[in-house]
């Protein structure tokens, strides 16, 4: 049987691929296309290293086959920047230091990003639970939770 | 090579599920499946998105009640304008599931398809005296929820069927329900123990009917009579709540492992149980 035939926008770009049943739209990003912002970490929807939006709801790229999301809508972390302007969250994580190893940080933005964009104020409590599905190893998470915060501060004086 | 096919129809699934000489697998959301197809666990050599069907993508209002379509997610649910004001313990058990990134994609009919005894929206749903609709070969059947859960990873559902969707009746109108679950942290945990209730009470505050759903304590959801049994007549007196506790702890058989013993699941349950019918009786109340 042949590959399936894919077409989809990711960040704004109509794109074209194909993929085996067996890959993830993880798989496709990192392999087939060169975003490898996606990061994989657990490949079991637990750690979020591979959140992106599909049709704008975050979802974790492992647990999505390519073969399923024709006609889709894909955010990834290499879409969050506009050229070289940093997005507040991107800034703010580095001005922070929130993060070190920095293996979460592409899905921890991609998923505060969905956050900010529903909720401009979030409480910390509404944070850590938005974030719960996104593992971090070495940072800890409370400079991660004040990044975000001091986003949605950058954001809502903008 | 495991083939992949996105069918538009109900019909259309059902005759691509008939391929008999080969396993193909029903996906929803696929969160508990490509986790499971990945770790070897399970096998296939077809997959069969439900997705693109429209039906099982709905939620549509039917009888007072709701219909909703086994692919809708937790996510879908929670954003429902008016199904969470009806059913709070339904939406709350099916919120409870997985991350963010989780509840975008789990779906109802593939929470209670999985067959996990501590799924999350099962109690709830159970307790609200929910059907579901199963189509395969001989047609359409409608079963209760509580029927279709045998034992761990098995289910009533015979070869070649799938859930198409849900029915929630509607609430009386002073009804109640809610859901509680016990886990060892705040988020993103598997059930040690579920209690969803779902209550009625007449005029003057009494309980005429009250179904009770027990999770993670057997090797399937549990709808317990009993428990219910316990609550109808009261005004959920201390003795009445005693009762419904000693009735969802008797109806208990727990597996004993490193997250909850034998002992512990058995007494957190009526613990539970009486929790959750607190609230739904106070949910009741303030829908006179």
């Amino acid at each position: 049987m042949s590959k399936h035939h894919i077409s989809v926008t990711i960040n704004g770009d109509p794109t074209e691929f194909l993929c085996e049943t067996e890959q993830t739209l993880l798989d496709v990003l990192r392999d087939e296309l060169g975003l490898t912002g996606s990061k994989e970490g657990c490949g079991s929807g637990d750690c979020g290293a591979c959140s992106v939006r599909l049709d704008g709801r975050l979802v974790c790229a492992c647990l999505v086959l390519g073969a399923e999301i024709n006609g889709s809508k894909v955010e990834t972390i290499e879409g969050v920047a506009a050229g070289h302007a940093l997005h507040p969250l991107q800034q703010t994580f580095l001005t922070e230091a929130a993060l070190q190893c920095g293996i979460c940080t592409p899905g921890i933005i991609v998923a505060a990003k969905a956050l900010l964009e529903q909720n401009l104020d979030p409480s910390e409590e509404e944070i850590r639970y938005w974030l719960a599905g996104n593992l971090c190893r070495c940072t800890g998470y409370d400079k991660i939770v004040r990044a975000v915060q001091s986003a949605a501060a950058v954001m809502r004086s903008a | 090579m495991l083939t992949f096919k996105n069918p538009t129809t109900v019909d259309e699934a059902v005759t691509l599920l008939q391929q008999k000489d080969t396993r193909q697998r029903v996906l929803a959301g696929g969160t508990d499946l490509l986790v499971q197809l990945r770790s070897g666990r399970l096998q296939a050599q077809g997959i069969v998105d439900l997705k693109r069907i429209p039906e099982l993508r709905a939620i549509r209002a039917e009888r007072g009640g709701f219909r909703i379509g086994a692919a809708v997610t937790g996510a879908e649910l929670g954003e429902h304008p008016t199904l969470s004001k009806m059913w709070p313990g339904v939406v709350e058990g099916a919120r409870l599931i997985g991350s963010t990134q989780i509840q975008g994609r789990a779906s109802l009919g593939g929470n209670l398809g999985n067959a996990s005894p501590a799924a999350d929206s099962v109690p709830g749903l159970i307790a609200a005296g929910a059907t579901c609709t199963i189509a395969g070969p001989n047609g359409r059947r409608e079963v209760p929820v509580e029927t279709v859960v045998l034992s761990p990873g098995k289910t009533c559902l015979a070869a070649g069927e799938f859930i198409v969707d849900f029915y929630l009746p509607a609430q009386a109108a002073q009804g109640g329900d809610a859901y509680l679950r016990f886990i060892p942290r705040t988020e993103m945990d598997i059930a040690v123990v579920g209690a969803g209730v779902n209550l009625v009470l007449d005029g003057a505050g009494v309980c005429t009917q009250a179904r009770v759903a027990l999770g993670a304590v057997a090797p399937r959801p549990l709808l317990v009579e009993a428990a219910g049994r316990a609550l109808v007549g009261s005004k959920l007196e201390a003795s009445a709540l005693a009762a419904l506790a000693a009735a969802a702890s008797a109806a208990c058989v727990p597996i004993n492992d490193k997250r909850g013993t034998i002992e512990f699941r058995t007494q957190v349950a009526g613990v539970l149980a009486k929790r959750a019918a607190t609230i739904a009786f106070e949910r009741a109340r303030s829908r006179a």
